[in-house]
């Protein structure tokens, strides 16, 4: 399972890539942000991607509408301090698969990846 | 600013200290920001608000406390010369901010990328069109606070 990181902080990359190494995801790929993301999804192929919302050059939320319009169809889990529902409502009409509020414990993470790959998988 | 926007602060510190870092933290009398600061700052997280609610937010440490509170949240000693420390540092003011806003009922805020200051005896110039009051904190790690300085823009809109 190939899964892309899209964060623009470092640290936030580093946690999650350390929880997917724990739960069995060894193809993890790294982006700082949107930009750099859809400049790396092409060549990665990524089955699976974690998607920050604020982040310079390039948001979360425009990356999301630029992928799915590019045809992009791998489920997104949004990884954010955005916590509002409209926030969350405007995550999901621009594609995003299922959402995650920041901060987050490694069993939350786990347990939206799951409910995530088990929706893709059942669609 | 009103109490309840405050609590909003305490509460989403405690949630950010608890939940990635598995430190307890306790909240102490928050005070004015132009009170003598019970230590100095040596590393500071800003983070502006816009929208509804507008201001900044900065979370400040000693340097002792600051590597003590990166080592629980990243698992690494890191020297505060290192770009991951400040990364860090912002990451931590940004999941604050986030989760403080999260509770402002009605409100549609938004929060900017987060800076990092590093330097010792350092001073963030809060805006002065807004009352800026300073939440100090303790944890395992040492002292520590957030200073928060907004207002509400829809208010001061009506005021103008």
């Amino acid at each position: 399972m190939k899964v892309m990181l899209v964060d623009d902080s470092k640290t936030m990359r580093t946690i999650q890539r350390n929880i997917l190494l724990q739960l069995g995801y060894k193809d993890i790929e790294e982006a700082c942000d949107g930009q750099d993301a859809l400049s790396k999804v092409g060549a990665f192929g990524p089955e699976l991607l974690l998607v920050d919302w604020n982040m310079p050059n390039m948001d979360g939320i425009t990356f999301v509408k630029t992928y799915r319009a590019q045809g992009g169809k791998s489920p997104i889990v949004m990884v954010t301090t955005e916590a509002e529902k409209t926030r969350v409502v405007e995550a999901i009409k621009a594609g995003v698969n299922n959402y995650l509020v920041k901060p987050f414990t490694p069993d939350s993470l786990s347990q939206r990846i799951n409910e995530t790959l088990s929706r893709a998988k059942a669609a | 600013m009103d109490a309840s926007q405050i609590t909003s602060f305490v509460a989403s510190t405690h949630q950010v200290f608890t939940t990635m870092l598995s430190l307890t933290v306790t909240a102490g009398k928050p005070y004015t920001c132009c009170t003598v600061p019970k230590f100095e700052n040596e590393v500071s997280g800003i983070i502006g608000m816009s929208g509804d609610m507008q201001g900044m937010v900065v979370l400040s440490f000693p340097t002792a406390t600051a590597r003590n509170v990166i080592r629980s949240f990243t698992g690494m000693d890191m020297e505060p010369t290192s770009p991951d420390f400040a990364d860090a540092v912002g990451e931590l003011v940004n999941m604050i901010s986030g989760a403080a806003k999260a509770k402002f009922e009605g409100k549609n805020v938004s929060i900017s990328c987060p800076s990092v200051v590093i330097g010792k005896g350092h001073k963030v110039q809060q805006p002065s069109d807004a009352v800026c009051i300073t939440i100090p904190f303790e944890c395992a790690g040492g002292p520590f606070s957030v200073e928060v300085a907004i207002k509400n823009a829809k208010v001061a809109a009506k005021a103008a």
